[in-house]
């Protein structure tokens, strides 16, 4: 059989509490390429492992721009420019009636542009994923907490990894295959 | 309020009952899911509920061959059941969002056990509420004529016409309410993944899942993109009644062109919507055994909310009445005259005890929070404000401007069955959604349990 | 198994059948079922079980009968009727004689432009002189002649109507013998023998039925005949006839004269129940006309109308003073009258209870000597119309706004006598060949005379029936010849002042029909000669000097012969034989009237005719008993209640309807529904009130048993609620009326509500800036609400007809529709006239609701319903505060019937379910006229284009043009005070408005 790479060293436990303290061990010793995982959100777990996302609502801010805009010169275009008719004595650009359509083609872009730019940016859909290896990280969708140190960080050394973990006591310890 | 008070509040009335762990809870509401055997009752119900949707389906067909002249709609009276219908369900379909979305931003972690099936509850309505548009029509092949999109005609759609913002209301809100609801379910679906024995299930739920493990940085963005999301879906929800109240106060009609509609049609959604909810989750509550997840406090919080919205849909009418007298519109002044003494009086008093004197009874606090009580007077605020819209859609038209075009409007058999259809057709869903999915938010409801908290500084 | 089925579903398409089935019923079946389920019916009749043992049976049952013994072939042909025309329309072709086209259009036929024809339209003698717009040949649309005095433009809705009768698929359309197929031929050898026959007896035994001829040539013919067989007899019936009124010039000047009236010299006119602005009374075109152009308040003319009417009519509506009195007293209101103008007769009876009215009348007449005119209604006895000849006398009027002529008819014999002197023979057995010539005496004689009966059990031994329709008569009848439509054959006629116009047809005839003429002719001994020969021949005997030719083009041309009209007669009032007033019998007292849209019965089939509104009831299908409100009360009744009439031990059941205006203890029926074999429109409409039409008192009597038999009948009235008074005590402002001095007093009354220009967020769309903007005024004190407006809208525009179960729901099609308002006093109401078309509102709210843009502005102003881009939202009416839109909620057109495709208006689109349609102002003829003008580099001028309701009315109530040409017709009417806006105050800025209407009452009779 072929021997398999290393992906990371996991270790588990059982209350957030624990998880949150001994990820923030973890990077005060200085371990860098790592990542904790929960069966719900826990803030304090994103600020133990230094991780402050703001690319989100910046996503957000320019679908809503786009959604806008498009919404508006939609109806511009089309009632100005392309098919300019007499409607009931209005005006060609009746903005007024225009802004129901300006404001729901904002909320639409925004929207769609927070779901799937969340999801790119977590780069997800991901079907297969290293952690899945490990028999146990089944319960981290039910009530177990995870914390893995990447074989990719430059502080990782097996040995020297596996003590520091065991430091933390947790749960159990897993080699992560990928 | 402050902590403290807010944890006395939680002991006297747990929003979920003491005891549970991760595990149990986890446990408990995938078990509906995966483990436990469907109950016959689930078989009678949805069957009941097929059935009556195969009865949508005949006259829909029959629709479609002969046109909408087998309704009761005629001239002056041009719409009928089916534009009453559409904006009965749209607003049902209010509280769902409303729930997760405006009770997230105000920080009502309650909502957590009620939100999952109101989101569901939502978008089935909305499915419900969408047929009929399209249904009334005269020629309904030609429905998508109201969506811009470039054709060789070299015409759009007019732009001026709420029925355009409708269509753009209604679909944006189909979407984000989507959207919100699938959001929602992805950390679950997770956790419906690693616990399902049967193979089948676990690639199904797997691939919706995408993925999904619970990374700490993945939850971040998540609790983000929620929280955006729900502060984009507070003003659609609003919006969208509003846009559906423009259908009338955009009108000329004496009766639809008012101001106070926009408010008053929101309120009536939410109050409308929140029936909803309770009627279902009374029933559903009952026979799952989630008492402990939707507690008497989940009612008394509802029938809060039913209170506090019919009292402004009261308001609504007063101001109606009101304005007919005190404008001195003669039009306006019949219109009142009409609602009081004309043909359908009956109703608009029957629409007077259903939304306003009835629900009085909520002041009792032992009604609210008695299952029984709620899901009757639920039962009866829903038909009021069917009858609402009836009142504002047919009274209104038929006695306008010229008394030589007054008439008289008449549901026919093919109104009842569509619009009793469509009931079937929301059950049915419901029904496959509770079946499939879990109803409760199950990652939310571990967040509310107490050893959830980070003690740690 | 099968056979209940085919058996059920039968039973539904006509309902009572007994599981026997014979012929006649199979008809009927057939005959009941409308439109697709025609062929449906057929199918299922076939695939049913009774109907193959009927099949099979060597004498179908009831063989014996002869109305029964249809053969095979018989039945077959009853299946293939309509269907043997699929394909028709492809080959019409032109008359083989040269008929002549109205010079306006060009001579060569261009396809796609209508050629007009000029010809006349007959009814009860009295002739509407028309156009014919015709399309390659296939005429689809009658226009008013304009040359021509008697119609100056206008017409009635039984002329308009009539292209729906030429294309009526349920015409007959063969010649039959027992029912069966026969040729012409045949026809032909059949009576030979019995011809000769009677040849030997000078013809004892030949009795010839023809309706109220006015045709020289008909005449000339029939007299003819009458020398060839010194013994035959002519007689002459219709239902709707004038014996009162030559009965009464009998007694006035010892001789039948026709009366004709001047009303546009006339400043006070009396109308003794004499509806004289109604279709049907003899020069209503023309009277309606002359009346409007007397009261235009503007120039000063304004006429004062008094009225004393038995039931509510158009007339009584228009009338400054109106009295609703029972029929009976209305000959004491005359004696009284007379007797106020100086003339002596015996006063007995009845003393009327008119008190301050006659006064105030009696004074008016007076102080208008000469310029004044009294009018005795037909149906009123020869004592009122003496009475009113000699009032007319005494007031100097004649000469001046009544005229006296010989008779138009050929025939002023009492026809009621005539009939019943022809039953008498035919019950004597005096009678061997009967000739009916058009008409349905089986139907519509009166009930004493048992006509029918006498028909088909009296053995005549040869009955021969010409008629349109297979009718009642034609049933009763051994040999049917199918009648030619006036549009297809030739022929002549008179109109009221006698100016006789020969007709000519548009079309050769759809189904090789005979008319009267070549009918005639036969018995004349020439069988070969054709209507073009024969009416041709009996001109070139009237003519002296000048060539034929040129003499019978320009009167084909012209559509009359010059100087035919007949001349004023001076004759001399002798004494007059008025004697005492019958004591008035007791009890409840009944009115007999034609129908106001079906006539006597004979349009019972006319689709366009069923379904307009009754110019009082807006009825539509049917002919409820009108009663009073407070008789309603007294007796308990509702409207739709169903009462029991009994009237000389006949009964017949029938609705009711209460009239507003009806005069008390009288009730009013009408005439010409409840036919048995009209057609797939009319067969079963309505109730028949000629089961209960005594002969000696055809037209009112008293005595009448009301009974409530305590069910109901569903009737359809097209308007919701006929007050501008609404139910919670407001008025609206929808009909602007004032009198006389009170628009002097304050001129701008109407205009109250309008908000000012640009009262707008919005920046308004200029249309001055355009070459036309088209705008309508119509004037409410011109309009009489005759209905031809709505008639004519419905001919050019392909409207479709609904039935009476969907008008009921509300969704009859008109375009154009005529609201009729009361006010005030539900027993003595006043009654107004409003013809609604679209508005076109320059701010039009149906447009901004569009979610598709289907209905938007074109650059002149028009509110234009594109039909292809319809998805039928019905957003645009629920906005539309006019509510003149009309939706196709179902299939409503009729896309099968070949007939109809060739009387549609190829220039207007046929539309289809479920899109929105409504009044265009015509845009197809404005389009027309654009292009014409452009071709020929000019601008439209005013008057070259109008709108088909403009054209057809008789009044000049509807007028249409330019409103951006200041000196166009309608712009000067638009600048006049009373012009209006309706619903102004909605800022709706119509481009339709109104003239209010302005009433002239006596100043006596206000306080």
């Amino acid at each position: 059989m072929k021997r398999t790479q290393i992906y990371g060293m996991m270790a588990e436990f059982d209350t957030p509490d624990s998880i949150v303290h001994a990820a923030r061990l973890t990077h005060e010793a200085g371990y860098r390429r790592i990542d904790a995982y929960s069966p719900f959100p826990i803030e304090a777990l994103a600020e133990a492992i230094d991780f402050h996302p703001t690319d989100v609502p910046l996503v957000v801010l320019v679908g809503g721009i786009i959604g806008g805009l498009s919404g508006f010169f939609l109806q511009y275009w089309i009632h100005v420019i392309n098919y300019p008719i007499n409607v009931g004595g209005r005006p060609l650009n009746s903005w007024p009636a225009f802004i129901v359509v300006t404001f729901e083609m904002t909320i639409l872009f925004a929207g769609i542009f927070a779901v799937l730019g969340m999801l790119a940016l977590n780069g997800l859909p991901m079907p297969y994923h290293p952690v899945f290896n490990v028999p146990r990280f089944a319960f981290a969708s039910k009530d177990r907490f995870f914390l893995i140190i990447f074989s990719s960080d430059p502080k990782y050394e097996p040995a020297e990894t596996r003590r520091f973990l065991e430091g933390l006591n947790p749960r159990s310890i897993a080699e992560v295959p990928s | 309020m402050d902590d403290r008070a807010q944890e006395l509040i939680n002991k006297q009335a747990p929003v979920i009952e003491p005891g549970y762990t991760f595990g149990t809870v986890t446990d408990k509401i995938s078990s509906i899911v995966l483990t436990r055997p469907t109950s016959n009752g689930w078989f009678v119900g949805f069957g009941i509920a097929f059935l009556i949707t195969m009865g949508l389906l005949y006259s829909v067909g029959y629709l479609f061959v002969r046109g909408v002249g087998i309704w009761g709609v005629n001239i002056p009276v041009g719409w009928g059941f089916a534009i009453v219908n559409f904006v009965w369900w749209i607003g049902i379909g209010h509280a769902g969002t409303l729930i997760s979305a405006i009770l997230l931003l105000l920080r009502q972690s309650w909502r957590n056990s009620i939100n999952r099936f109101a989101e569901a509850m939502t978008l089935f309505a909305v499915a419900c509420a969408g047929m009929f548009p399209v249904l009334h029509l005269g020629r309904p092949w030609l429905a998508y004529w109201l969506f811009p999109y470039p054709n060789t005609m070299k015409v759009w759609p007019q732009f001026r016409s709420p029925l355009v913002w409708d269509v753009f209301a209604v679909s944006t809100y189909a979407t984000i309410s989507l959207l919100f609801w699938f959001i929602g379910l992805i950390p679950d679906l997770a956790t419906l993944r690693d616990r399902s024995e049967n193979r089948a299930a676990q690639i199904v739920y797997g691939m919706l899942a995408m993925g999904w493990r619970g990374s700490a940085r993945h939850w971040a963005r998540y609790e983000m993109a929620y929280l955006l999301l729900a502060g984009l879906a507070t003003p659609l929800v609003l919006s969208v009644h509003t846009v559906v109240s423009f259908d009338f106060a955009i009108g000329i009609v004496p009766g639809w062109h008012t101001t106070i509609f926009p408010p008053y049609f929101v309120a009536g959604a939410i109050y409308s919507g929140f029936a909803m909810v309770l009627m279902l989750a009374i029933p559903i509550r009952k026979f799952y055994g989630l008492e402990d997840f939707i507690t008497d406090r989940h009612l008394n919080n509802s029938a809060k909310v039913m209170l506090a919205t019919g009292l402004i849909v009261a308001y609504g009418y007063g101001i109606e009445a009101f304005m007919g007298w005190y404008s001195g519109n003669r039009y306006d002044a019949f219109l009142l005259w009409n609602r009081l003494h004309g043909p359908y009086a009956f109703f608009y008093y029957l629409l007077l005890l259903c939304n306003i004197g009835i629900p009085q009874v909520l002041w009792i606090k032992k009604l609210r929070t008695s299952p029984g009580w709620l899901f009757l007077i639920s039962g009866i605020i829903l038909m009021g404000m069917w009858l609402e819209r009836f009142i504002i859609v047919v009274v209104s038209l038929h006695r306008d401007f010229l008394t030589s075009s007054w008439g008289m409007y008449y549901p026919t058999r093919w109104d009842w069955m569509t619009y009793i259809g469509t009931i079937g057709f929301f059950l049915a869903c419901m029904f496959l959604f509770l079946r499939v999915l879990p109803m409760i938010s199950i990652f939310e409801m571990r967040t509310l349990l107490p050893e959830a908290e980070v003690k740690a500084e | 198994m099968d056979r209940q089925n085919g058996k059920s579903r039968r039973e539904e398409v006509c309902p009572g059948k007994k599981d026997k089935l014979d012929l006649a019923t199979a008809r009927a079946c057939i005959a009941q079922t409308k439109g697709p389920e025609y062929w449906r019916s057929l199918e299922e009749l076939a695939g049913s079980a009774e109907f193959h043992e009927m099949m099979h049976r060597e004498f179908p049952k009831g063989a014996s009968e002869w109305l029964d013994s249809v053969s095979r072939r018989g039945f077959l042909k009853l299946m293939g009727a309509s269907m043997a025309l699929a394909g028709m329309t492809a080959c019409t072709k032109q008359p083989l004689e040269p008929i002549v086209p109205y010079v306006r259009q060009p001579e060569e036929v261009i396809p796609g432009r209508p050629l007009f024809f000029a010809t006349a339209f007959t009814l009860s003698g009295y002739a509407s002189p028309v156009l014919v717009e015709s399309h390659l040949y296939r005429p689809t649309k009658i226009e008013g002649n304009a040359q021509h005095p008697a119609s100056l433009g206008g017409t009635d809705i039984f002329a308009q109507a009539s292209i729906l009768g030429l294309y009526d698929p349920d015409r007959s359309q063969t010649i039959t013998y027992l029912g069966d197929v026969r040729t012409w031929g045949d026809f032909l050898n059949a009576i030979r023998g019995p011809l000769n026959v009677q040849k030997g007896l000078q013809g004892a035994g030949i009795r010839i039925l023809t309706h109220t001829v006015s045709s020289p040539t008909l005449a000339d013919q029939l007299n003819s005949i009458l020398k060839l067989y010194p013994q035959a007899k002519w007689h002459v019936y219709e239902p709707v006839n004038r014996d009162n009124v030559y009965a009464g010039a009998q007694m006035a000047f010892g001789q039948p004269v026709e009366t004709i009236y001047k009303l546009d010299g006339a400043d006070v006119i009396v109308s003794l129940d004499a509806d004289f602005l109604s279709a049907g009374f003899p020069g209503q075109t023309r009277y309606a006309r002359d009346f409007a152009k007397q009261r235009d308040p503007d120039s000063g003319k304004m006429s004062r109308l008094y009225v004393v009417e038995s039931t509510p009519s158009a007339t009584g509506a228009k009338a400054d003073h109106r009295l609703a009195m029972r029929a009976v007293d209305i000959e004491g209101f005359a004696r009284d009258l007379a007797r106020f103008s100086g003339i002596e007769t015996e006063v007995a009876g009845a003393r009327n209870q008119a008190g301050k009215f006659l006064l105030a009348a009696g004074k008016d007449l007076q102080n208008r000597r000469g310029s004044s005119v009294v009018i005795a209604g037909d149906h009123q006895p020869p004592a009122v119309h003496a009475l009113a000849h000699a009032i007319n006398q005494a007031l100097g009027n004649v000469g001046r706004t009544v005229f006296y002529t010989d008779p138009v008819l050929s025939n002023a014999d009492n026809q009621t006598g005539s009939l019943k002197e022809l039953v008498g023979d035919m019950r004597e057995g005096k009678v061997d060949l009967l000739f009916i010539i058009g008409g349905n005496p089986a139907y519509d004689a009166p009930a004493d005379f048992g006509f029918a009966d006498a028909l088909k059990n009296t053995k005549i031994p040869l009955r021969v029936h010409l008629g349109l329709y297979q009718n009642e008569t034609a049933e009763l009848c051994h040999w049917h010849v199918n009648e030619a439509h006036y549009l297809e054959a030739w022929g002549d006629t008179r109109a009221y002042d006698g100016t006789a116009s020969i007709v000519q047809p548009l079309i050769a005839p759809l189904y090789n029909g005979k008319s009267a003429h070549e009918l005639l002719s036969l018995l004349a001994g020439q069988a070969e000669a054709t209507g073009y020969e024969i009416v041709q021949g009996y001109w070139k005997t009237q003519h002296s000097g000048g060539d034929f030719d040129s003499f019978w083009r320009k009167s084909l041309h012209d559509g009359w012969i010059e100087g035919t009209a007949l001349q004023p007669k001076q004759i001399a009032l002798k004494n007059l034989a008025v004697g005492p007033q019958a004591a008035a019998t007791q009890g409840i007292e009944i009115n007999f009237r034609r129908d106001p849209s079906i006539y006597d019965g004979r349009f019972a089939n006319n689709g366009w005719l069923q379904e307009l509104p009754k110019p009082m009831s807006k009825m539509t299908w049917d002919n409820p008993v009108l009663i009073s409100p407070a008789m309603a009360q007294r007796m308990g009744l509702q409207n739709k209640d169903v009462v029991e009439l009994e009237l000389n031990g006949k009964k017949v059941e029938a609705a009711v309807w209460i009239q507003a205006g009806h005069p008390d203890n009288s009730i009013t029926v009408f005439l010409g529904y409840g036919r048995r074999r009209a057609g797939r429109a009319g067969t079963g409409a309505g109730f028949d009130m000629y089961q209960i039409r005594p002969s000696a008192t055809p037209w009112f009597t008293n005595g009448v048993n009301i009974r409530k038999t305590g069910g109901t009948y569903p009737l359809a009235s097209t308007q919701g609620y006929q007050s501008i008074e609404t139910p919670n005590g407001a008025e609206r402002p929808l009909v602007q009326a004032a009198t006389l001095e009170e628009y002097h007093r304050e001129p701008n009354f109407a205009k109250e509500e309008e908000p000012p220009e640009g009262l707008t967020l919005y920046p308004g769309y200029d249309y001055k800036k355009e070459p036309y903007a088209w705008g309508m005024a119509i004037d409410l004190n011109a309009c009489v609400g005759c209905n031809n407006c709505i008639v004519a809208c419905q001919s050019e525009n392909n409207i479709a007809i609904v039935g009476k179960e969907q008008v009921s729901l509300g969704r009859h099609m008109h375009w154009l529709r005529v609201d009729t308002y009361y006010q005030g006093d539900r027993d003595n109401p006043k009654a107004h006239f409003q013809p609604v078309p679209c508005m076109h509102c320059e701010n039009a709210p149906c447009e901004l609701v569009c979610p598709v843009g289907a209905t938007v502005h074109s650059t002149e102003g028009l509110n234009d319903m594109v039909y292809n881009r319809c998805v039928g939202t019905r957003y645009c009416s629920n906005n539309c505060p006019y509510k003149v839109r009309r939706f196709n909620f179902l299939l409503f057109q009729d896309w099968d019937t070949p007939q109809y495709k060739m009387m549609r208006n190829p220039d207007v689109s046929v539309r289809s379910r479920g899109v929105m349609e409504k009044c265009t102002y015509c845009v197809q003829r404005i389009s027309e006229h654009r292009i014409d003008s452009e071709r020929e580099n000019r601008k439209i001028e005013d008057g070259e284009l109008q709108t088909a309701c403009q054209q057809s009315c008789p009044a000049n109530a509807i007028i249409f043009g330019n409103i951006n040409d200041p000196n166009s017709q309608v712009s000067k009417l638009k600048a006049k005070q009373r012009n209006y806006g309706l619903l102004a105050e909605l800022n709706t800025r119509p481009r339709t408005t109104y003239l209010a209407e302005i009433r002239n009452p006596n100043p006596e009779l206000e306080s």
